[in-house]
């Protein structure tokens, strides 16, 4: 992982986007996993950290375009959290969708009218520096998700999910706990969309704001199970891959069997295969556990 | 400890408490009663801020309550056990524990008082692996009120503890929450059955639609026409 002087360059660049997924996916389960707010908002932040490349990615060093693409993808998630975490469920849901296209019309409409363009270059980088700045998203990510899940606020945001009354009861802050914890998330987004925007060299709107890239993560983390941060990493590895092939063996068919492979996920393993994984795991062991009892026997 | 007066709140443009006002002292078993509807859980939520109320004066311990949030609300030593218990089902017995210690103050004793949440309910302990969802009625009632502990309340509001409990039960309930009193936690309960609520309590306020008609003490009230032609059916 560490060594991708030896590795073919198309494997570094599938990497990188294995490892954007993989920022993607669980940082969008940070928040949605525990409290079952299921936000379609990745596309906004991710594409907010796109456009920010794509600005000033001329005027600063990398890692400080990286830095802010997330510092302004957690202040417009802190805004846009204020505003909408009174709404529940589907309404939820439904707003932070809505919210990201509105968001991908304004962009186009201020690139076609005020700026005069459609797209807007970026300096690309190198494959290698994309994949270790990549890797290193992926580690701070996984290390947040590791330390919320582990503090007493991860529980708390279980709490909210599962009963926001009773949360409220024991003093819980939820709507500060609910607007900081989908901030961090979108802070991940925004840093990694402005890394990913090195590896595209143009893009516009549509690209950057691409619907997918909120639906993937929420598959993502269905598919590999949103209780366990291996499960979305598992989830998030696996799609990414699978779509790879898929798409190059199956052009045409791919979104469809995409889906057949996701609804069946879902109706054998309906907590994701992280489950399955631990299942099998048991079963092996009570298995090894069985033949040292008929040894004895 | 708590002196409430003249409290008004509404649900929109409806009223539902007009003009309460009502006192608890140290120490204290004071029972909220009345029928379906009279406000009670809408009195107990105004006092811990989950309901604004629209004008009135709320005091606990000598600082000013209304207005102010129901995280704080909890910090200053107000806890309430929710109709029902409300645990969180995909939680375990153990975690929902936990939880009920959230503000920083409860959190840093929090395994000191959950000893003594499982010293009042050792059935708790056995269970505390177990998910919430799994139990029992009574027993989601009786992590409902050690969840309620576990914030180290000085007043612990409870509201219908009967509600959904088998008779036998009731009793047993009713006198673990007596047994606070030895634990210098003052009590205010709400409840529908007036037999039950009064044998245990000090004194008791009756709600009627949003208004106090009645307020005495527990063994005056049960002697009293009215409650007992309107309440207990005598």
């Amino acid at each position: 992982m560490a060594a991708p002087r030896y590795i073919p360059p198309y494997r570094i660049i599938s990497l990188s986007s294995i490892f954007m997924y993989v920022v993607l996916t669980v940082s969008w389960a940070v928040f949605s996993g525990p409290t079952g707010y299921i936000s379609l908002a990745s596309a906004a932040f991710f594409g907010i950290g796109i456009y920010i490349s794509a600005i000033l990615g001329q005027v600063f060093f990398l890692p400080v375009v990286i830095f802010l693409g997330g510092l302004i993808s957690f202040l417009f998630a802190f805004l846009v959290g204020l505003s909408t975490l009174r709404l529940r469920g589907m309404y939820f849901s439904i707003f932070t969708f809505g919210l990201s296209e509105l968001i991908r019309h304004c962009v186009q409409w201020w690139e076609v009218n005020i700026a005069g363009t459609v797209g807007r270059w970026v300096i690309g980088i190198d494959h290698t520096t994309v994949y270790y700045g990549m890797l290193v998203i992926v580690l701070m990510t996984l290390t947040m998700a590791y330390l919320i899940k582990q503090s007493k606020f991860g529980l708390a945001l279980q709490s909210i999910g599962e009963s926001e009354e009773a949360a409220d009861h024991i003093g819980i802050q939820v709507n500060i706990l609910k607007v900081i914890t989908f901030a961090f998330s979108a802070f991940f987004m925004g840093a990694c969309g402005a890394l990913m925007a090195t590896r595209w060299t143009y893009i516009d709107p549509s690209v950057a704001f691409n619907p997918l890239f909120s639906f993937m993560p929420v598959l993502m983390a269905i598919f590999g199970g949103i209780g366990k941060i291996y499960g979305q990493v598992l989830g998030a590895i696996i799609f990414t891959y699978l779509a790879d092939i898929l798409l190059t063996k199956f052009p045409y068919y791919y979104m469809l069997l995409y889906g057949i492979i996701l609804v069946i996920v879902i109706m054998f393993l309906p907590k994701g295969i992280a489950e399955g994984l631990g299942k099998a795991i048991k079963r092996w062991q009570k298995g090894e556990d069985g033949k040292g009892l008929q040894h004895l026997g | 400890m708590l002196k409430v007066s003249e409290i008004n709140t509404f649900y929109g443009k409806l009223k539902v408490l007009w003009g309460v006002s009502l006192g608890i002292s140290e120490n204290e078993i004071v029972a909220l009663v009345g029928a379906n509807g009279a406000g009670k859980s809408t009195m107990l939520n105004t006092i811990s801020g989950l309901v604004h109320r629209d004008s009135g004066h709320m005091e606990f311990l000598g600082r000013r309550i209304d207005g102010m949030a129901p995280y704080k609300i909890v910090g200053l030593g107000i806890s309430q056990v929710p109709e029902g218990g409300n645990p969180f089902p995909d939680m375990t017995v153990h975690e929902n524990l936990e939880m009920g210690a959230y503000i920083p103050e409860a959190w840093r004793r929090k395994e000191e008082t959950l000893d003594q949440v499982y010293e009042i309910f050792p059935l708790l302990k056995r269970r505390a692996p177990q998910l919430a969802r799994t139990l029992s009625g009574g027993e989601r009632q009786m992590l409902a009120i050690g969840r309620g502990l576990m914030s180290r309340p000085k007043l612990c509001m409870f509201d219908e503890p009967s509600y959904g409990l088998a008779p036998l039960l009731v009793r047993e309930f009713f006198s673990a929450i007596k047994s606070l009193r030895e634990r210098s936690i003052t009590i205010l309960l709400i409840e529908q059955n007036i037999q039950h609520a009064l044998e245990i309590a000090d004194r008791a306020y009756v709600l009627e639609s949003g208004r106090i008609v009645l307020e005495g003490k527990s063994y005056e009230l049960l002697q009293n026409d009215y409650i007992r032609r309107a309440y207990l059916g005598i």
